[in-house]
């Protein structure tokens, strides 16, 4: 075993600032949506808003890290090991069998992960930032658009891929559970160390 | 060498802060201290040798205005106010109090000189004949009075009395002659009270008819008006309904729903200020997303938050139908509702009134066509609508505006169809308020308006759009977002907008939250499945 590097520090912000700005943006957003009135349509979209926009920035920084550093390749999707994987989670997390998968740094997501977090940034975020700026930006549509599309259909749209966001996390963190101890998962997204198997 | 305060303050501060500092001060003072304040008058009546008086009748004291004011008469005598006449240039309908059927009196025509007590001139008696044509049968004094004195008598076709006079009638109350010398030496600018005069009025009495135009208004509290309180601007009507040659900008019957033309500044526009844009352009909110709005809502939809706030109640239900009920004595009946305001009365029949009244909302052009005496009604599907507004979601000159909607019913002709107008007023032996016989106050207003009565009739329901624009409280005041953004939102039903908040789609938000549910229930099985062969295992 060693204890290896394998969220650096970017990173881990990465995921914690863009936890809180999709637990912020949830939240609002079905306030606004009316599901619940909590803090009151104003606020709620104001602050949908402004975290609508910081959440935008932030991904710049991420996107550039990706690119930079190449992590993006991280997220490439592989079938080898994904049946295992998920067998791992219907059966063997109960039968006390060991993960089949053996995270390194340069593969540090399991084949049921990558395709889970590849459909996250591919499908989920595109289609909601779309409809969101869609949607903030009503009143700008040219007119070409507002002729050939209703704001009712963007803000649907939006509210469907919120409602997919909403399922994602409620799955993710109950996953981030499934460690060999119930942090064990979670503890090197904080710390950024994990204790890896050598390499063979 | 003296040093003034401000060049003790520039040493200290520096010269930008002072100016910043008496800009500050400026632009304070131009709220509290201008809009109270009105530039001083270059000619003072009480001088001119043709107003010494004395006068023997109010037309005199209009002969003196016009020795003067040469184009005054012929100006008054082109305008609405005179005429009671509009041709409505979209509609084509030939409109105005002379010619219009309300659900309130029902027509002008059938109650002189009740009704043309509120004509800007004396002596129009017989409304089936143009008001009287004489230079001096102008009115100037009900729009230019300053002392408040100057009263037109409910009764008296335009004339102030001249002669003590009982009103109302039966209550003792003696109304004075006017003193008609004081009145002409201290006319000027038309105030609130001036307008309010006939307008608040309209109806029959304080605030019936409008809503957001009642006697409240001549000294309204900032919270009632922020734009007309003395404690604001102390606006007179007269600042918004700007007038050219006498004729008064702003009209109920094309109604600038949408004015884009935004800032009104002279040289470039017609210098009308009657509409909100004239002096705060179309984006006038600091935050983009209220200015969003801008393109869907009248500025009245969310700055009149609720109408007769003034604490004088309006009518919102009239029901003729029932008037003419006697005591046993064969004497009127009066009713009070709860709060005192009357509820029946022999002469009118049941009432209910509003106050701080809750607006019903519209998609509104500014286009009103009217339900005309003659025009043939669809008796199967009341209630009639005595006046539409046009407007939709789809044509870019409309917006969402507030409405008081004025219900009741009111007599038709149940063979012909039509609407019927009452003669209601009169020392007559026909007038409904003096008889109490429908057949007989019908027969005489079909008489004196000339138009046709079958001898049989009924009442409908009707209802009546009045679109609401006074009475804007400060900013604060409001409507917050949630009043439309909600599940009991305002605008409910309003077609052509998607409110977040309030629209959705009830399949996706089904469909949606049982997903996430089906994923909390999967996720706390597999736990609990967790925990239990864990518990297993180590046994």
């Amino acid at each position: 075993m060693s204890r290896v590097m394998i969220y650096k520090r970017f990173e881990r912000f990465w995921h914690w600032f863009q936890a809180l700005l999709i637990f912020t943006l949830l939240f609002t957003g079905f306030e606004i949506h009316g599901s619940y009135s909590v803090i009151g349509f104003g606020e709620a979209a104001r602050l949908h808003t402004l975290a609508a926009w910081a959440l935008i920035v932030l991904w710049l920084f991420a996107i550039f890290w990706h690119i930079t550093t190449g992590e993006w390749r991280q997220y490439i999707p592989t079938r080898n090991g994904l049946f295992a994987v998920m067998r791992y989670y219907l059966i063997g997390t109960y039968t006390g069998e060991p993960h089949p998968y053996r995270k390194t740094t340069r593969a540090k997501h399991n084949p049921l992960q990558r395709l889970a977090y590849l459909f996250f940034k591919l499908m989920i975020t595109p289609v909601i930032w779309l409809s969101g700026l869609l949607y903030l930006f009503y009143n700008d549509w040219p007119e070409t658009l507002s002729g050939a599309l209703a704001l009712e259909t963007v803000a649907l749209v939006h509210t469907a891929a919120a409602f997919a966001m909403l399922i994602f996390i409620i799955a993710h963190v109950y996953m981030a559970t499934m460690g060999p101890k119930l942090t064990s998962l979670i503890k090197p997204m904080v710390t950024g160390y994990e204790d890896l198997e050598e390499h063979r | 060498m003296k040093i003034l305060a401000l060049d003790r303050f520039i040493i200290r501060f520096g010269k930008l802060s002072a100016q910043v500092a008496m800009a500050g001060a400026l632009v304070c003072s131009g709220f509290s201290v201008y809009g109270a304040q009105r530039p001083p008058a270059t000619a003072d009546h009480s001088k001119f040798e043709a107003l010494q008086g004395p006068f023997e009748n109010a037309q005199a004291v209009t002969e003196a205005c016009l020795g003067c004011h040469t184009e005054a008469g012929e100006q008054i005598r082109a305008t609405t106010h005179w005429t009671w006449t509009y041709e409505h240039p979209e509609t084509g309908q030939t409109l105005g109090k002379s010619k219009v059927i309300n659900s309130f009196c029902g027509m002008a025509i059938t109650n002189e000189p009740r009704c043309t007590s509120c004509h800007v001139g004396y002596g129009w008696e017989d409304m089936r004949q143009p008001p009287p044509t004489a230079d001096n049968a102008v009115d100037c004094l009900v729009c230019h009075d300053t002392t408040g004195d100057y009263w037109k008598f409910p009764t008296l076709a335009g004339h102030p009395t001249y002669t003590p006079r009982e009103w109302p009638k039966g209550s003792g109350n003696m109304v004075q002659p006017p003193d008609l010398e004081l009145i002409a030496q201290n006319v000027g600018a038309s105030g609130r009270a001036n307008c309010g005069s006939c307008h608040f009025y309209g109806g029959g009495a304080d605030g019936v008819k409008h809503g957001d135009l009642d006697s409240s208004l001549v000294d309204p509290p900032r919270s009632l008006d922020v734009h007309m309180s003395p404690g604001g601007l102390n606006f007179a009507c007269a600042d918004c309904h700007t007038s050219w040659g006498h004729q008064v900008a702003g009209s109920r019957y094309q109604v600038n729903a949408a004015d884009t033309l935004g800032i009104d500044v002279p040289g470039h526009t017609d210098l009308s200020r009657a509409s909100c844009q004239s002096c705060h352009g179309d984006s006038p909110h600091p935050q983009q997303k209220l200015n969003d709005h801008v393109d869907t809502l009248a500025c009245q939809t969310c700055h009149v938050p609720e109408f007769a706030r003034g604490g004088v109640p309006t009518k919102v239900w009239w029901d003729w139908s029932t008037a003419g009920r006697l005591d046993e004595d064969g004497q009127p009946i009066t009713e009070y509702d709860e709060h005192g305001h009357p509820s029946y009365l022999s002469e009118k029949g049941d009432f209910r009134h509003g106050e701080n009244v809750l607006p019903t909302y519209a998609w509104f052009n500014g286009t009103v066509e009217y339900t005309l005496v003659d025009e043939k009604l669809d008796v199967a599907h009341p209630p009639v609508e005595i006046n539409r507004i046009e407007g939709s979601p789809e044509d870019p000159g409309s917006r969402i505006w507030p409405f008081k909607v004025m219900q009741g019913k009111q007599p038709y002709d149940t063979e012909r169809k039509t609407l019927l107008a009452t003669h209601v007023f009169g020392a007559d032996d026909s007038s409904l308020w003096s008889n109490f016989s429908w057949p007989k106050a019908l027969k005489a207003g079909s008489e004196m308006s000339g138009m046709p009565f079958s001898g049989s009739y009924d009442f409908i329901e009707t209802t009546m759009h009045w679109p609401i624009t006074h009475m804007v409280p400060p900013a604060e005041m409001a409507l917050d977002c949630a009043s439309c953004h909600a599940s009991n939102s305002r605008l409910a039903g309003l077609p052509g907008i998607y409110m977040p908040g309030h629209s959705g789609n009830i399949w996706l938000d089904r469909i949606g939250w049982l997903l996430v549910a089906m994923t909390l229930i999967g996720v706390v099985l597999h736990g609990l499945a967790r925990i239990l062969l864990k518990g297993r295992e180590k046994s």
